[in-house]
């Protein structure tokens, strides 16, 4: 077994809302007690709802963010307490790509500008190596060598999208954090850059964080996946485990929401009663429990730990598997 | 049971770009029966929210304006009557939900003065007996507390249940038609089936007709009775909803279901349809999928499809030259 490459150990981040002067202090509570590892060449996926914390995790591994406690490893060193200027030359090896790709490339940059910047700021590369490297990247990304010289507006979504992939890939990263990178997309282009990114992974052995909502992109790309909810994760495991045999309630109705495109299916959804509750307040013990068709007063008053099931198979539930016994 | 609410022949739309008018929705016919819900789908830009905006009669004259064609609502072609009837049926006898519930509400209004603006607006009644109503649509939508619901503002409501507001706006005056613009997108899969749930209970409680647009296929396969595909403006595939999955005919429904990530169903790549879809200004000159279908012939290019029957088929409905012969492979 090798070294993982990201390692994040119970990290906690809270930010304040200040409503108002003398009015007592009030933290969100975006990420509370995340533990994951992700392995080199892996796809590891974050999935929950909207206001869930998946972004925010994922900026505090490329340290955009501090944790206000934990541990975050990148390669064998802990980020979370460094400056910003030691973690300058690892920004070469943490790259991103955006959910809006119209909104994540600047308007007034030309496309062979925009992808070369990394190379700008990291490499001591020539123009004129720049500018191969650039083209080379193109097509990679399965653009044309001469659309370097035309400029963001000229594109469609899907084909901006690529770009942001080839800026992400210039400086040869370890890991690619890829926050919503197909939502914004329709599905005959979201299929496109889907199978690019699984093709540049095998290519070029690239390690993916792929953060989304859609259960079903995620099966798709990933080899493991942790759900999270209200800013913890309740649910980790490899891919097949967690379609196969969800343990969590959670995870349980969440799949059985997303709509299918058969209409010979059997309709029978597992409907959450009431909204997320806001991270402010967040419920006492699980954290579930409010919404939690199975709940029981032990769930009300004591927070369930993470227990260990079926050697991978990571739950956070006082009764893992409840959904199944009770059917 | 099959009768016929509203009936659209052959509507074009076209839309002011700079000096040239361009065509976003052409030849588009069809018609929703009382009861059934009727999807509308296709990618961005292929002229879904135009349509509906058409029917609304919502475009602004001097930007976009239906240039041919009929809306037959309620034994009248509603894009011939004047502004001020038509406002006598809009938000009354046909209501609309946007995609997006936080900002078609108006932020500094209270959720109470939004809802009996319509009801006021139709109905002879005192402001008591319309609050009473407010309330009473409210809590058929599923808001646990109307009261206080009715006292808030748009942002004190979560994306759920503001577009709950929405859809008890739209309730409120009991309309015959309902049309919905991509009403889930904006929410959470959680939220997302509970509003579809609602949606088809108010259909069988008050036999609503709804037509529902959407990009998700999944929400297609689980709301509706009949479906509509659009590509470019122009209707490519009519089928009920069945045979639409079971058996796509045009080459882009196929194309299109296919590179749906199912859930699963253990898929590790997509089939995708190169390219992307054509500028409305450049369209090309024959079947507007041609550069992008893998069938297509010298035909193709030349002439564009009519939207016909399939053979041994009496509801399916495509445009494409070559469904009837046999496909090969190029």
């Amino acid at each position: 077994m090798s070294a993982p490459l990201v390692s994040v150990k119970d990290a906690v981040k809270t930010f304040s809302v200040n409503k108002g002067f003398m009015a007592q202090k009030k933290y969100v509570h975006a990420v509370n007690d995340v533990s994951f590892d992700i392995m080199p060449g892996e796809t590891f996926s974050l999935v929950g709802e909207s206001g869930c914390g998946k972004s925010t995790t994922g900026r505090l591994i490329n340290h955009l963010l501090v944790p206000d406690s934990g541990e975050v490893w990148f390669n064998g060193k802990d980020i979370a307490k460094i400056s910003e200027k030691e973690m300058r030359p690892l920004r070469k090896d943490v790259q991103m790509i955006f959910q809006d790709p119209y909104g994540s490339l600047n308007p007034r940059m030309k496309i062979q500008d925009i992808i070369g910047e990394p190379l700008l700021i990291h490499t001591s590369m020539s123009a004129g190596e720049r500018l191969k490297r650039v083209q080379e990247l193109l097509e990679i990304v399965g653009l044309n060598s001469n659309h370097g010289e035309r400029y963001p507006h000229e594109f469609s979504g899907g084909q901006l999208q690529r770009v942001g992939i080839a800026r992400a890939m210039t400086v040869n990263p370890k890991l690619i954090i890829a926050d919503e990178p197909v939502s914004a997309l329709d599905v005959s282009i979201q299929a496109q850059v889907l199978n690019l990114m699984q093709q540049l992974q095998k290519d070029f052995n690239l390690t993916y964080l792929f953060i989304s909502h859609d259960l079903s992109v995620v099966e798709m790309i990933s080899d493991k996946i942790a759900v999270m909810y209200l800013g913890t994760i309740v649910e980790t495991a490899p891919k097949k485990k967690l379609y196969g045999k969800p343990l969590h309630p959670y995870t349980k109705a969440l799949l059985s929401a997303v709509p299918v495109p058969d209409p010979t299916r059997d309709k029978n959804r597992i409907l959450l009663k009431g909204d997320l509750p806001s991270p402010v307040n967040p419920p006492s013990g699980c954290l579930f429990h409010t919404r939690c068709p199975h709940c029981t007063e032990k769930c009300k008053t004591e927070k369930p730990k993470m227990q260990v099931m079926d050697g991978d198979h990571m739950v956070k539930c006082h009764y893992p598997g409840i959904a199944d016994k009770e059917a | 049971m099959s009768e016929k609410l509203l009936e659209v022949k052959e509507l074009r739309t076209e839309f002011k770009r700079e000096k040239s008018w361009v065509t976003a929705v052409n030849d588009v016919s069809f018609s929703i029966n009382k009861g059934e819900v009727l999807g509308l789908v296709g990618e961005s830009g292929c002229g879904k929210s135009v349509t509906s905006l058409s029917i609304m009669r919502l475009l602004l004259d001097t930007s976009g304006k239906t240039t041919h064609g009929e809306v037959m609502f309620d034994g009248k072609d509603i894009l011939k009557i004047s502004e001020k009837e038509m406002r006598g049926i809009r938000g009354y006898k046909m209501a609309m939900i946007f995609q997006n519930p936080m900002s078609s509400l108006n932020p500094c209004i209270r959720v109470d003065k939004q809802l009996m603006e319509a009801i006021l607006l139709h109905n002879k009644i005192s402001k008591q007996e319309a609050r009473q109503r407010a309330f009473n649509v409210l809590q058929s939508v599923g808001i646990p507390d109307p009261e206080n619901t009715l006292r808030s503002y748009p942002h004190q409501l979560s994306g759920g249940m503001s577009q709950r507001v929405m859809i008890a706006m739209a309730m409120s005056c009991e309309p015959q038609l309902l049309i919905a613009d991509e009403p889930t997108t904006a929410l959470d899969v959680t939220i997302q089936a509970q509003i579809l749930d609602l949606m088809l209970e108010i259909k069988e409680k008050r036999n609503t007709g709804i037509l529902l647009i959407t990009h998700d296929l999944g929400v297609v396969a689980e709301m509706c009775s009949r479906v509509i595909v659009m590509y470019a403006g122009r209707i490519v595939e009519e089928a009920p909803v069945k045979d639409l999955f079971a058996n796509p005919v045009h080459p882009y429904t196929q194309g299109l279901i296919a590179s749906v990530p199912k859930l699963g169903s253990n898929m590790t790549s997509l089939p995708s349809i190169p390219g992307s879809v054509p500028d409305l200004s450049v369209m090309p000159k024959g079947c507007k999928f041609a550069p992008r279908c893998k069938y297509a012939q010298s035909i193709c290019h030349e002439k564009e499809p009519e939207l016909t029957y399939v053979e041994g088929s009496t509801v399916q409905r495509c445009r494409c030259h070559l469904f009837h012969s046999k496909r090969e492979e190029a």
